[in-house]
């Protein structure tokens, strides 16, 4: 397939218009580290955003960062980090999940898939950190929206839509971004023993605290014996459930304290994941780094915090051999099983409905995520209205088309 | 006024008899308001300068009744505006003399509080501190406070993203929400999000909030609650200078501090607001600044003595730090009180919204004294100094001929002020009819012409709240126009890898 990448968004504009009047799909990418999430792309050209690269401007004490969309994040990663400052939702990086190298992807890229990690339950997702950006649609028109400002309410707010439509609108060519502090050390309360549900209790529990955990995450046994010591930085055997504490030492000691106190007697063993090492085990629980060595199909569920062990009850009721973990305090389910993935759709989206949710099959042979619906299927009237949506970007369907839906 | 609204159409207008009849099939007969005296009482909302009388006014009380209403409009083809509790500050729920006024008021139910979940949902005509009422005795609150919060309802704050005096800290409406139901224009009712987060496809939630009810009626709403922080405590800063107190800000948030609350107040707004009722602000400042900080004991403790010496070395005359709980309420007394206090030195006043970056504080307010000069009309500051949203309130006497259009241009060219330094018109009013026909100084033509192809994607014949928002509005058959022609454009030389 012949690629392009152009460097400045009139050439981008060109060849959308070329694509709509040669008739020939373009499959719309960065560094080419998430082309295995989502649907197999009906394309004749790729364009990658890797030729615009660069940070335009960068004001620490305006929490704001804007750049160029095929800047990859270890530039953005590197450039935060020397100003004590990071993006607060976490993005997921892909290495564990598709064997890139670490923090290669693009900005735009991860915006585009609307990838957080654990902290996304306190401090919002990528959704709800792009103040505003630039792109071309898919009638090869640039347009903008949003600003560089926190509180913006005029027009739309496309920066939200743009979010998570993994390039089946518009091409990035511009991103603001807001940037936060990092927090100035943080450390682990982990409780091993605990059965799923009592970990959720636990968890929910937690969330209702003025402790301010930032994560709540459970590993049953099984995935938390799989994690490599280093990683886990705790050596107690069983199941962990995992509380994280941010902010300053003098803060996180007492909170870390009067958690112990709380959940004194709720059944487990309390451990420590130290400083140096609390980060790497959150890094690794938001890239699915427990499940993704196993050579399996990998699902991830976002429900209501409370239904996660319900909803693995359900499905190993329906006959699917699963192993799970659990992030959001419940919320987020990462699943990994051997069942086919044709086969295992229906049963797992069908112990899903009644309590609401979505579930994304996030890792699986080609064929099979041309098959199945990888994303959740909507309603008819909202399916209809997301297919309107599209059109209103994209009308002859030039940019990632069938990436999200066959109909998209 | 000068505001052009949409011509009312003449089929509508003979029509109406038909409407209310069949209105009244739908709805109980006192729901369907058509006599003039009663629908005089939703001719505005709180932008009360422009006012019109609606063509009728319904009042459901069921979602089914909303969806039967929108059907039934949209198969006479006749326009619906959605109202709340009527509070928007930009004219987002003025009626059109040819179109329906749905009001959302009777939808005044808190449906479901789930603690564990940390949620709530709520029918759309609730209060915004309805919710924290609703929740505070278990601990919990609904963050975003916009100042009308004891009236304005949950319904209204997503169609304009409302914000408040938290918003750095814990976000917009947009940042809360995790659940929408919507009935679009031909009646469909539409789950948007729930209990869990992200979305399946396309966030058409984050879409719908801050869309000024131009897309769908909102009738449920499912927000995110939090728990109460353990402690809150407030710090008072005075500054000699505007721009001390302006880098007292730049450095708080470059130290790594994200204070719960940041506000900042001129002189001319701090002595307003000290005469209105006094509030022991020092008088002899240029700039205040209110800081209030939040989270656990220890954090909160910590946190006091960093700021405290951050506006120590930013020339802070007045540095005081709250002790008790009354003192800091003393401390936001004035700010809360800022808007009647600089309304009753006006006679008349008029609140603008712009957002700036913070950096460009002080060259927004030497060109905002310039302005001033130039229209002849007095203008006092308040400020979101945390993420940068200005409410200049420009004085003015209604009984003074031409006095309401000087200090309307005065507000553009604030607003123009904003853009020009890489702000926006409005942080948390919305655009509705106020500021429309300044959308042009932040978009291009192509810009709006997206968005107005979103609009199609919803509404596709202009039914729903039109005239707001967008200073033209094009036909949905003509947005969709491409202006490329298959296989006339060659590709272009373009480098290849």
């Amino acid at each position: 397939m012949e690629q392009y990448a152009p460097t400045s968004a009139e050439d981008v504009a060109e060849l959308v218009k070329a694509a709509i009047a040669n008739e020939s799909p373009l499959e719309i990418g960065g560094n080419h580290t998430k082309q295995a999430l989502g649907r197999p792309v009906e394309a004749t050209h790729a364009l990658s955003t890797r030729g615009m690269r660069g940070v335009h401007f960068y004001e620490p004490s305006e929490l704001v960062v804007s750049l160029a969309p095929g800047t990859t994040m270890r530039e953005l990663t590197d450039l935060l980090d020397q100003n004590g400052q990071e993006l607060a939702f976490e993005p997921i990086d892909y290495r564990a999940l598709y064997g890139n190298e670490a923090l290669s992807g693009t900005v735009a890229g991860t915006v585009a898939v609307n990838a957080s990690g654990p902290r996304r339950i306190k401090a919002g997702a990528a959704r709800d950190h792009l103040l505003g950006f630039s792109a071309i649609s898919g009638r090869g028109e640039a347009f903008q929206s949003g600003g560089r400002v926190m509180k913006n309410v005029t027009g739309y707010d496309l920066s939200k839509l743009m979010t998570g439509s993994y390039g089946t609108l518009g091409i990035y060519t511009d991103l603001t971004l807001k940037v936060l502090p990092k927090p100035e050390m943080e450390e682990t309360l982990v409780i091993h023993g605990l059965s799923d549900q009592v970990a959720i209790d636990v968890m929910t529990e937690a969330s209702g605290l003025p402790h301010e955990v930032s994560s709540f995450a459970h590993l049953p046994a099984d995935v938390a014996t799989t994690m490599d010591a280093p990683l886990a930085g705790s050596t107690l055997p069983g199941a962990m459930t995992a509380l994280r504490l941010e902010g300053p030492e003098i803060s996180v000691t007492k909170r870390k304290a009067d958690l112990r106190e709380h959940f004194a007697n709720c059944g487990g063993e309390f451990d420590e994941i130290e400083p140096s090492r609390s980060r790497n085990f959150w890094h690794a629980l938001r890239d699915c780094a427990p499940l993704a060595k196993r050579n399996v199909d990998i699902w991830r569920i976002s429900t209501a915090p409370t239904i996660g062990a319900k909803f693995t009850t359900a499905i190993r009721a329906a006959g699917i051999e699963a192993s799970t973990y659990y992030d959001w305090a419940g919320g987020l389910i990462w699943l990994a099983t051997e069942a086919d993935a044709v086969e295992a759709v229906s049963s797992i989206r069908a112990a899903l409905k009644p309590f609401g949710g979505h579930a994304t099959l996030i890792r699986s042979s080609i064929t099979n995520r041309a098959t199945v619906d990888v994303f959740q299927p909507q309603p008819a009237p909202l399916a209809a209205l997301t297919a309107r949506v599209k059109y209103s970007f994209d009308p002859e369907r030039v940019l990632n088309r069938g990436r999200m839906r066959k109909d998209l | 006024m000068a505001l052009m609204m949409p011509k009312p159409e003449e089929e509508i207008l003979a029509n109406r008899d038909l409407l209310i009849e069949r209105l009244r099939k739908i709805l109980p007969a006192d729901n369907v308001i058509d006599d003039e005296v009663s629908r005089r009482a939703y001719e505005c909302d709180a932008l009360t300068m422009y006012r019109q009388l609606p063509l009728v006014v319904v009042l459901p009380e069921t979602v089914p009744q909303v969806s039967a209403v929108m059907a039934l409009a949209n198969e006479m083809n006749v326009k619906v505006v959605p109202r709340g509790a009527g509070t928007s500050l930009s004219g987002g729920s003025l009626p059109l003399g040819d179109g329906i006024l749905l009001g959302l008021s009777k939808f005044n139910k808190v449906l479901e509080i789930d603690y564990p979940n940390r949620c709530a949902s709520l029918q759309p005509g609730v209060t915004n501190l309805a919710i924290t009422k609703a929740v505070e005795h278990k601990g919990f609150y609904y963050a975003p406070d916009p100042s009308s919060q004891i009236a304005c309802s949950i319904g209204g704050n997503v169609g304009e993203n409302s914000g408040g005096v938290h918003c750095l800290k814990y976000g917009l409406t947009t940042n809360n929400l995790l659940g929408l139901e919507i009935v679009l224009i031909d009646g469909e009712i539409v789950q948007l999000g729930g209990k869990h987060l992200d979305s399946e496809a396309y966030d058409l939630m984050g879409l719908m909030t801050g869309s000024e009810g131009l897309l769908g009626i909102v009738t449920e709403v499912t927000v995110r609650i939090l728990q109460k922080p353990q402690t809150v405590r407030g710090l008072l800063f005075g500054f000699p200078t505007l721009d001390d107190g302006g880098n007292c800000v730049a450095d708080i948030i470059a130290a790594g501090i994200i204070p719960g609350g940041l506000e900042m107040m001129d002189n001319m707004a701090i002595v307003a607001a000290d005469d209105f009722q006094p509030c022991g602000y020092p008088r002899d400042v240029e700039s205040l600044l209110i800081c209030e900080l939040d989270g656990t004991d220890s954090e909160v403790d910590h946190l006091i003595a960093r700021v405290s010496e951050i506006a120590k070395q930013n020339n802070a005359s007045v540095i005081r730090v709250a002790e008790t709980e009354e003192e800091r309420l003393q401390f936001w007394a004035g700010r809360k009180n800022a808007f009647p206090a600089v309304g009753a030195i006006g006679p008349d006043y008029l609140c603008m919204d712009g957002t700036i970056p913070r950096k460009e504080l002080s060259r927004v307010l030497a060109g905002m004294r310039e302005l001033s000069d130039k229209h002849g009309l007095r203008v006092a500051n308040v400020f979101h100094a945390g993420d940068g949203n200005l409410h200049p309130l420009i004085l003015y006497d209604a009984s003074i001929d031409g006095d309401i259009e000087r200090a309307e241009a005065f507000g553009a060219d604030i607003l123009r002020l904003c853009v020009d330094v890489g702000g926006v018109l409005t942080g948390e009013h919305g655009v509705g009819v106020e500021k429309r026909d300044l959308m042009h100084t932040m978009f291009s033509e192509a810009d709006l012409e997206q968005q107005q192809r979103v609009k199609c994607a919803f509404d596709p014949n202009h039914r729903l709240n039109p005239g707001k928002v967008f200073p033209t509005l094009h036909r949905c058959a003509e947005l969709g126009k491409m202006h490329v022609h298959k296989g006339k454009v060659p590709f272009p030389e373009l480098p290849r890898f």
